[in-house]
Formats: structure tokens, C-alpha cells, sequence
């Protein structure tokens, strides 16, 4: 189908308005066919050039600082006991397959309830590893395999675990899981391995990438309860500063000393 | 100033062979339980996520903690001149070795990455006690070796003195550091105290001469060789001192852990309300592991009976497992107090007592370390000198008199 449509090309009439006016032929179905492929091009890479410019993904070959100190606050006022929200994103974020063995499966995130003995009240909250900036784990680990980079995320290296579990007995959090079968599924960006150790990373892939947030926040904020804020301890100005200089945050075993990346408020 | 007459034992008996054999299907069936466990994962095993270290761990940590004790009765000699056991340092220097052996072979089997022991050889992170105790342990084995050497070799006996003074420091070094692999575990209520070393060590002077007693008495019940009651009227006697000593251990532990609110829970576990553990501690460690032994070697007659000291010697050993079982699987199986003053629940088996029960494998490869051990002695014995062609009370005076 092919219109006639009249286009004022000389801008000048509309300063003194004595202009030719030109007939041109256009191709409407051609136009409107591009104007949607270029908006529904647009409309998917602008996002990741939007999020590549504003989060400034780390390359692989830059090293770790300590520009950034990484950690979570989590307000036990607004977690539900109800949800485990968190748990299940962590698990398939980084392939934790329920194998039905409660006793040998790992879990890098679990759901807590705690009943104060005085007073019945009930409190819910997630407990992972604390990534301490005194790591015990990293103290008693013969090999390095348990370290701590420089922005405060506490890992265990799998090529050099050799699976004699002192970190899970010298970590005050029970945060570490043995892996004690064969694995199959595994996902790239979560590599592991039967005989070794492992607990949270921090989503230390997502942090790399960019992406300045956890499975398990993303999970409590599209819940809607907003419980988990991860974020830069050491940018004053991040959300996550702001809400532990507003409403404090407290560490759990703070009679050890750790110095903890995850803070609980309402405890 | 060598009086004593070393010989190998004949290993041309029936009996030998068969002792030989079985400690070697031991071995064998231990290691291929152990290769189980690697290829099917620790599921397989009573261990979990809730107890970390089990029935391996307890077995591997006696043998080792045995092991630097076994070698008390050379340094007796050796560094406090008491040359009356001068004929028996052989003995137990090698007892030391193989113990020592027994338990890392243990140890490392039950790593969830064995094929990785060259990283741990050669990665090293020095806050670590278990990297100190690859130092400690591959050099016990080393300086022990050369101790031995010293006292086997005629023109080094000389230097056996010094040998002998290194290898007591490095063994109490040594007993200090598999002691501080719990005593340095701050998070747990059952560990993370200064005396769990010094303890180690008194149990380690009590379960390696249990085991030293028993290896004697058997060399030379089976090979026809003499042991006079002089000898082992002074190894009852250091049975005695030591099992009364852990036991002064024990109670200024519990004592300490008793007058601390915070640790009232861990001990209710432990002395009250535990169920096994409880049963082990009283019914086990104290009663037959302690108060039982004591009873055979100083009231009289039992302690003039040669029996009766093997059957106190087992009764240490059996008390010491117990011991043991409840320092690590029951210290383990009380759950981290996170939150005092709260009752605590989870999937995770948070804020409750964790069960186990040791499966066969870990029970096949705790038998096959300690058949590795008797293994080394039982060939050592018959292809060096290492046992004197008599201990009898004639023979042990004279060597005395000499060596004096």
C-alpha cells in the first residue's frame, strides 16, 4: 500500500513562513515495520547498556579491593516466619538440588526461628554466612582454601578444599555444608564438588557482574517484605549505611568480635 | 653401656602368620572402606552437616594422642635417667611410630578430598593448628626415627641422650597441638578452653602406656620370652599416676566450666541429661575407665596380679575412647548456643541435640588404622632387634646395676 504524504522539508516557513511545498512517496508498511524493530531492539539492550553504565561490571582481570566492603542488613522486624522466599532463590541461584537427605544437604541460607524463653516472643530471620572480617573458618582452613577477598566476601577456593571440615567446626554460625555425594546440574557460575566445603558466597557471581544485589534480597523484595538490604558498608552514602547509621544493626555472636558484613536490626 | 641382649622374634610360627594376615585383611578391608566412602560421598556414613567429625576421628585422634605417649616410657630412660627402662625405649619408640601412622592414615582417608593430601603438603596457612600438625606429626615420625636410630646403632648410641630429650620436647609440642585443635575453637561451648592441651597430654602419657602394657605382655606371652614382675610392677604404677591424673584434669575442667552460667547448658549435656554421652562419660570414662583401673593397680590383690594389669590397661583404652567419643562427637552433638536465651528451630537442625550413629564404614576404617599400627610393630619386632631376649626380674637388675 503506497500514500501520497506531503512533507514540509524547508523549516524556514515556520520562521517566515514562505516555503515550497515538496510531494514525496513513502512506504508506510516498510516505516512502521523498522519503528517497531528498532523500539523492540531498543527496548531489550537498553537495559544492559543502561545497568553496564550505571553498576560498571567488574573485568575479570581487575582485582579485588577494598574500595567496597560488601554486606547485608537484615531486619527481623519485617521478615515472616512464613516465608523462606530467600532460601529458595539462593538454592536454584546456585543449583542447591534438595536431594532428600535434611542431615547431609547443604544449605547455604536457612530460616531461623528463635523464641525469647522469657518473654514467647518469636523472631524469624535468615542466617548464612556472616562473612566476618575475622574469620574464623579463614583461621583454622590448613590449605587457604576458607579466604577472605578484599571486599569482605568469605569463600572456600574448591581446587584446594581438601574436606577436613575445620572451618565447619570452627564457625560460630553452623553456615558451612559438606558436600557428601557425587553432584550432577551443576551451574556454571556455582561450581562444586563432592568432598569439599561451601557456603554462601554473597552471590559473589552477581556482585562481579554488577548487579549490586543477592538471590536472596531480590527474593525478599519481590515478596514484598523488603527484609533483606545488601549494599557497601563502606559507601557512606549507600542505603544500606544509611539504614545501619539510622537504625542501628547488631552482630550475632558479637562477643566473638568478628566484626560481621551481616547485620541484624529488631533482634 | 648396652647390657641388654636385642633380638628379632622368629616369625616362623603358625600363630605369627595368622596375626599377620588378619591385621592385614584389616588394613585392606579398612582401606577399601574408606575408597567407599570417597566414591559414594560421606552420605553414606553416620556423618552430617550437624556432626562433622565422627567414629574416624575418635579412633585417629587416640592412636595419635596414644602414639606420643606411647613414647614416655624411652624418655623415662632416656632424658630422666631412669635406666631401668632403658631395655623397653626400643619398644616404645617404635610403638610411637606406628601409632602415629595408624592415625594419619585414618585421618586422611576420611578427608572429603584425600587425592588432595599433596595440596595440603605444600599449601600452607600457619594459623591453622592442622598445618602445624603436618609439621608435628611427619616430624615426630622423623625425629622418633632418628631417636631409634641413635639407640640401634652401636656407635650412635652416644647421641641417644639428645635424640631422645628432642623427641620428648617435639612430642609434648606435638600432644599440645592436637589438644589445641579443639582447645582454639572458640565458637563451640564444648571446646574453646587453654587446658584441653595439658590435658591431651596427660591423657596421652595414660593411653600410650595402656597400649604400650598391652603390646609388651602379648610380645612375650606369644614368643615365649621372660617379663618379669619388677618391670611391670613400675609400668602399673605409672598406669596409676597417669589415670589419676586425667582424672584431676577432668574435674578442674568440668569445676571451671561449672561456676560460668553461659556453660551450665554444655555441662547438664555432658554429666546430666546427654543420654550416651552421659552414659559414657560416668558409666565409661570414670567409673570403667578410671575408677576400675585405679582399683586394679593399687589395691592389693588385684594389683599383684598379672592379669589384672592387662585388663586395667584395656579398661584405660576403652575408657579413653569414651573419653574421647565425648569431647568431639558429644561436643559436637550439643548445638551452638547463637542465641542465648532463646529456643532456636530451623531445617538445619538448629537448636537441637544432632543424632549419630557411626555406620560400618567409619567403623572398618577406624579397626583398619588400628590394624596398620599393630601391623608396623608386628613386622618391625620380627625383622629388627627391637625386643631384649628377657625382661626378667634376674636380667633387668643386672642391666640396671650396669647401666647405673
Amino acid at each position: 500500500m503506497r500514500y501520497k504524504l506531503e512533507i514540509d522539508t524547508n523549516i524556514d516557513h515556520v520562521l517566515n513562513d514562505s516555503s515550497d511545498d515538496v510531494v514525496y512517496e513513502v512506504d508506510l508498511e516498510r516505516r512502521n515495520f523498522l519503528r517497531n524493530a528498532a523500539l523492540v531492539g531498543g527496548l531489550t539492550i537498553a537495559p544492559g547498556v543502561m545497568l553496564y553504565q550505571t553498576a560498571h561490571a567488574k573485568p575479570d582481570d581487575e582485582p579485588v579491593t577494598d574500595k567496597h566492603r560488601w554486606g547485608m542488613l537484615i531486619d527481623t522486624n519485617v521478615c515472616q516466619e512464613d516465608c523462606d522466599a530467600c532460601v529458595t532463590a539462593c538454592n536454584e541461584e546456585h543449583g542447591l538440588w534438595d536431594l532428600g537427605r535434611p542431615k547431609t544437604d547443604a544449605q547455604w541460607i536457612r530460616k531461623l526461628n528463635i523464641k525469647d524463653k522469657l518473654t514467647g516472643h518469636v523472631t524469624s530471620l535468615p542466617m548464612m554466612c556472616q562473612h566476618c572480617e575475622h574469620p574464623p573458618c579463614v583461621d583454622v582452613c590448613p590449605t587457604r582454601a576458607s579466604f577472605k577477598r578484599a571486599d569482605g566476601i568469605v569463600l572456600v577456593n574448591p581446587h584446594t578444599c581438601i574436606g577436613c571440615r575445620y572451618c565447619m567446626m570452627a564457625c560460630p554460625y553452623k553456615a558451612r555444608s559438606f558436600i557428601h555425594e557425587p553432584l550432577v546440574d551443576q551451574l556454571p557460575h556455582a561450581p562444586r564438588g563432592k568432598g569439599c566445603v561451601e557456603s554462601c558466597t554473597l552471590c559473589v557471581h552477581k556482585v562481579d557482574r554488577g548487579d549490586n544485589n543477592t538471590a536472596c534480597a531480590e527474593a525478599c523484595a519481590k515478596d514484598g517484605h523488603q527484609a533483606l538490604l545488601f549494599g557497601d558498608l563502606n559507601d557512606p552514602n549507600s542505603e544500606i549505611s544509611k539504614q545501619l547509621e539510622k537504625h542501628g544493626g547488631v552482630q550475632i555472636r558479637a562477643d566473638l568480635n568478628l566484626n560481621t558484613g551481616v547485620r541484624y536490626s529488631g533482634l | 653401656m648396652e647390657t641388654t641382649r636385642f633380638s628379632s622374634i622368629e616369625a616362623k610360627s603358625i600363630q605369627y602368620w595368622i596375626l599377620l594376615s588378619a591385621l592385614g585383611l584389616a588394613a585392606l578391608i579398612g582401606y577399601l572402606s574408606a575408597h567407599h566412602m570417597d566414591v559414594e560421598g560421606h552420605h553414606i556414613t553416620g556423618m552430617s552437616n550437624q556432626i562433622i567429625w565422627g567414629f574416624p576421628h575418635v579412633i585417629a585422634i587416640f592412636l595419635i594422642v596414644a602414639a606420643s605417649g606411647a613414647l614416655n616410657v624411652a624418655s623415662i630412660s632416656s632424658v630422666f635417667g631412669k635406666y631401668d627402662y632403658k631395655p623397653l625405649a626400643r619398644l616404645s619408640a617404635l610403638l610411637a611410630i606406628a601409632l602415629l601412622v595408624g592415625g594419619l592414615v585414618i585421618l586422611v582417608l576420611d578427608l572429603g578430598r584425600p587425592d588432595r593430601l599433596i595440596v595440603a603438603m605444600t599449601i600452607y596457612n600457619f594459623k591453622s593448628i592442622f598445618a602445624w600438625n603436618i609439621f608435628l606429626y611427619t616430624g615426630f615420625i622423623i625425629i622418633t626415627g632418628i631417636y631409634l636410630w641413635m639407640m640401634m646403632e652401636r656407635k650412635m648410641n652416644k647421641f641417644t641422650k639428645p635424640a631422645g630429650f628432642l623427641a620428648f620436647i617435639w612430642r609434648l609440642i606435638l600432644t599440645t597441638g592436637t589438644g589445641s585443635i579443639f582447645g582454639f575453637l572458640v565458637a563451640r561451648q564444648a571446646y574453646d578452653a587453654a587446658i584441653m592441651a595439658p590435658m591431651f597430654i596427660i591423657m596421652s602419657f595414660a593411653f600410650g602406656l595402656a597400649v604400650f602394657i598391652l603390646v609388651l605382655q602379648a610380645s612375650y606371652a606369644w614368643t615365649h620370652r621372660s617379663l618379669g614382675d619388677a618391670m611391670l610392677d613400675k609400668l602399673r604404677k605409672l598406669l596409676g599416676i597417669f589415670v589419676s591424673a586425667i582424672l584431676y584434669f577432668v574435674i578442674a575442667k568440668h569445676l571451671t566450666n561449672l561456676y560460668a552460667t553461659e556453660h551450665h547448658g554444655i555441662e547438664a549435656f555432658i554429666l546430666l541429661n546427654g543420654g550416651i554421652y552421659t552414659f559414657l562419660f560416668w558409666g565409661v570414662q570414670i567409673v570403667v575407665g578410671s575408677l576400675i583401673p585405679l582399683a586394679l593397680v593399687f589395691i592389693k590383690p588385684m594389683s599383684q596380679c598379672r592379669n589384672c594389669l592387662s585388663i586395667a590397661s584395656v579398661l584405660v583404652i576403652i575408657g579413653g575412647l569414651a573419653q574421647l567419643y565425648v569431647i568431639i562427637v558429644g561436643g559436637q552433638a550439643y548445638p551452638l548456643d547463637m542465641f542465648p536465651g532463646y529456643e532456636v528451630s530451623s531445617s538445619f537442625f538448629d537448636g537441637v541435640v544432632a543424632e549419630y550413629s557411626p555406620s560400618i564404614w567409619e567403623i572398618l576404617l577406624g579397626i583398619g588404622g588400628i590394624s596398620i599400627a599393630l601391623l608396623i610393630v608386628t613386622v618391625s619386632v620380627a625383622v629388627l632387634d627391637f625386643l631384649p631376649e628377657s625382661l626378667s626380674d634376674k636380667a633387668l637388675k643386672l642391666d640396671t646395676a650396669k647401666a647405673s
